[in-house]
């Protein structure tokens, strides 16, 4: 026994004479303090992490029976959830953690302008941030094709043919995606190429990119005050606490809760009442029948909303408004550090005008998401172009107001309970 | 691009082509998974009634019997009718399918009588129990029949037999445009069939709740394993719990 440990310890002397990893465990994890007093909003960036291991591993295991075939794919799906072991396991566990993906990521980045994290010196983080969200947009899309069911289909579709709306090249630029006049056997080929190694190996390198610019400045607080700014005779943070072993502790915890409540949905409610699975992705994919209603999975419904609110103009080449609309509702957040121009990052310091902005943006957000998934009615036109105005007027008034609103006194030291 | 709009407007404002387009009431089907008479019922009558022209291709006759507690030779002397290609008698691991041509089929409905494997995944239990039981009579159809849930099915009263022929009864109605409509409100018994109205309502429960179970047989597992996993995550909620407390207990 004794001996073993030597051996071991020995190996491990070995390994770290010849390779940083004492380095990287202290920059990263022993000394590297982050503010006590993160609460509750500052879980879900280590969740996504989670979930994109998860999403990783099971997708790896999903690769080894499916087929990207028009004609195969959707019986190896199905072949997955009944004769492979433990592959609706899987398969639940992939479906679901898409889902949950975009939960983890609208609320992290819910927190972010809760608490200004996108403000300098932190704008990097942002945009890194925000390259993960529209990878993440890009991954969700291609794998939605996969199992190659209506809504897969008609979807990929939609979304293919939105490009086309873009004057002059729109007809060439979707001829390109699609590899074909529709979606066809050779688009799909191609989303599984995306789906399975470009779109994961840039997401895993811009999630390494996110961390690395975070531990380069520090994490910010629900105060939004920087913790940089009193430390102690030894140069650490007097609000700062060892992320090692404080916050993987604590982030222990909140795995074990997000994975009951994840749990639960994958082995009891896994389609989300249709949700999560459409109902009419349970037919194979037929490009000669429509299905009756064509709506996106609920992460892409607030945008695809957007899009129908645009009224058309044969000046702007009929839909191309919609589309740009859309385009501009996602990458204007990318410009947010520099359109919230208050000094003050937290919400707990800043105008009654900032938090009614805020809960406007929320109600037009979750708004455009619910009229994303009904079918157009003209109350429901009306209702998502308010919606849709009050999502745009969110940023315009963010401009106006982060730079004149009377902001209270911001602490020195962070509150901590 | 004119092409483009075109089809753009097609898919975001057209109310899209409504296959089964109206809004029949849907009956609540009560069915319980863990019945296995009922299963095992639902199972015999679709062999007799469904298989015939409704394939189950994904589907196997052995991992059925399994999951609903019989054994290979019962469900070989009991369940399997069909002969494959060659003619010998379909062997209780393949798949539960038939021989009907498409072509045929075409010919004789109009269309390829749909794969009903994953059906009660994408119309919903709630529609094959009410489907199944909303055929009426009516004389300008080929086979004479039609029903309330699908309007104008290619698809004959095959369970006419048990339930016997029933008739629509049908309420005016106004649209917001003025127009008049009928809509069909209920049923009315011609000729009695075999079986009682209560007897034929459980035949169409079985039968959904069998579709239920084909669509997905992994739920059986899924929630077998998941009630375990849900244990075992509440234990390590409570460690992990204990395990944050401890640690923090230093921080001021």
């Amino acid at each position: 026994m004794r001996k073993a440990m030597t051996l071991i310890t020995n190996g491990f002397i070995w390994f770290a004479e010849r390779f940083p990893i004492m380095k990287m465990w202290r920059e990263h994890m022993s000394e590297y303090y982050a503010p006590k007093n993160l609460n509750i909003w500052y879980y879900f960036g280590a969740l996504a992490l989670v979930v994109l291991v998860l999403q990783i591993v099971t997708g790896i295991f999903l690769t080894m029976n499916y087929k990207p075939d028009a004609e195969l794919a959707f019986a190896s799906v199905e072949y997955i959830m009944r004769d492979v072991s433990w592959g609706w396991l899987m398969r639940y566990l992939h479906s679901t953690g898409a889902s949950a993906f975009f939960v983890l990521v609208y609320l992290h980045m819910f927190r972010a302008l809760l608490y200004g994290s996108y403000k300098k010196p932190r704008e990097l983080i942002w945009i890194f941030g925000m390259a993960i969200y529209f990878c993440l947009m890009a991954e969700a899309f291609f794998g939605y094709l996969l199992p190659w069911g209506q809504m897969s289909y008609w979807g990929a579709q939609v979304i293919t043919t939105l490009f086309s709306t873009i004057p002059v090249f729109g007809e060439d630029i979707a001829l390109w995606i699609r590899g074909d006049f529709v979606i066809s056997d050779i688009t799909l080929n191609r989303f599984f190429a995306l789906h399975v190694i470009a779109i994961p190996f840039a997401l895993a390198g811009l999630v390494v990119a996110h961390i690395i610019a975070l531990h380069e400045v520090g994490s910010n607080n629900p105060d939004g005050i920087e913790i940089k700014k009193h430390k102690d005779a030894n140069g650490i943070p007097l609000d700062g606490i060892p992320f090692h072993p404080y916050y993987t502790v604590k982030d222990l915890f909140s795995v074990a809760v997000f994975l009951l409540i994840f749990a639960v949905i994958v082995f009891f409610l896994p389609d989300m009442k249709g949700y999560f699975l459409e109902h009419a992705n349970f037919v194979p994919a037929n490009p000669f029948s429509t299905p009756e209603h064509i709506a996106p999975v609920w992460y892409f419904t607030p945008f695809y909303a957007i899009l129908r609110a645009v009224p058309s103009y044969s000046w702007l080449g009929n839909q191309f408004g919609g589309v740009m609309a859309m385009g501009a509702s996602t990458m204007i957040l990318l410009f947010l550090p520099w359109i919230d121009r208050s000094p003050v990052k937290s919400i707990r310091y800043r105008s009654v005008a900032f938090k009614l902005l805020v809960a406007m943006f929320v109600i037009c957000f979750f708004g455009l998401g619910y009229l994303g998934m009904e079918q157009p009615t003209p109350v429901k036109t009306i209702l998502a172009r308010i919606f849709s105005i009050g999502y745009f007027a969110f940023f315009v008034g963010l401009y106006f107001v982060s730079k004149y609103e009377k902001t209270k006194p911001v602490p020195e030291r962070v509150n901590y309970k | 691009m004119i092409k483009a709009f075109f089809l753009l407007a097609f898919f975001l404002f057209s109310g899209v082509s409504q296959a089964a387009g109206n809004n029949y009431p849907l009956d609540h089907a009560a069915i319980d998974s863990s019945d296995k008479p009922s299963l095992q019922r639902g199972a015999k009558y679709y062999v007799n009634y469904c298989l015939g022209c409704h394939a189950l291709s994904y589907l196997r006759y052995n991992r059925m019997g399994r999951d609903l507690g019989l054994t290979e030779s019962q469900v070989e002397e009991n369940l399997i009718f069909t002969y494959d290609a060659e003619g010998s008698p379909v062997k209780p691991g393949e798949h539960m399918t038939n021989t009907m041509d498409a072509g045929y089929a075409e010919k004789v409905f109009g269309v390829v009588p749909p794969d009903l494997t994953l059906v009660a995944r994408s119309r919903g239990v709630d529609w094959l129990y009410t489907y199944l039981r909303s055929f009426y009579a009516d004389k300008t159809k080929v086979w004479g029949v039609n029903n309330a849930v699908f309007p104008n099915v290619g698809m004959p009263h095959v369970l006419s037999e048990m339930q016997g022929l029933q008739k629509a009864i049908t309420e005016e109605y106004i649209d917001e445009q003025g127009n008049r409509h009928e809509k069909i409100v209920g049923f009315e018994l011609l000729g009695s069939g075999s079986l009682s109205v209560e007897e034929y309502d459980q035949v169409v429960l079985d039968l959904t709740n069998f579709l239920a179970y084909a669509a997905e047989p992994a739920k059986i597992a899924r929630h077998k394993t998941g009630v375990w996993v849900i244990a075992f995550l509440l234990l390590l909620l409570c460690v992990t719990y204990l395990l944050k407390k401890e640690y923090w207990r230093d921080i001021k």
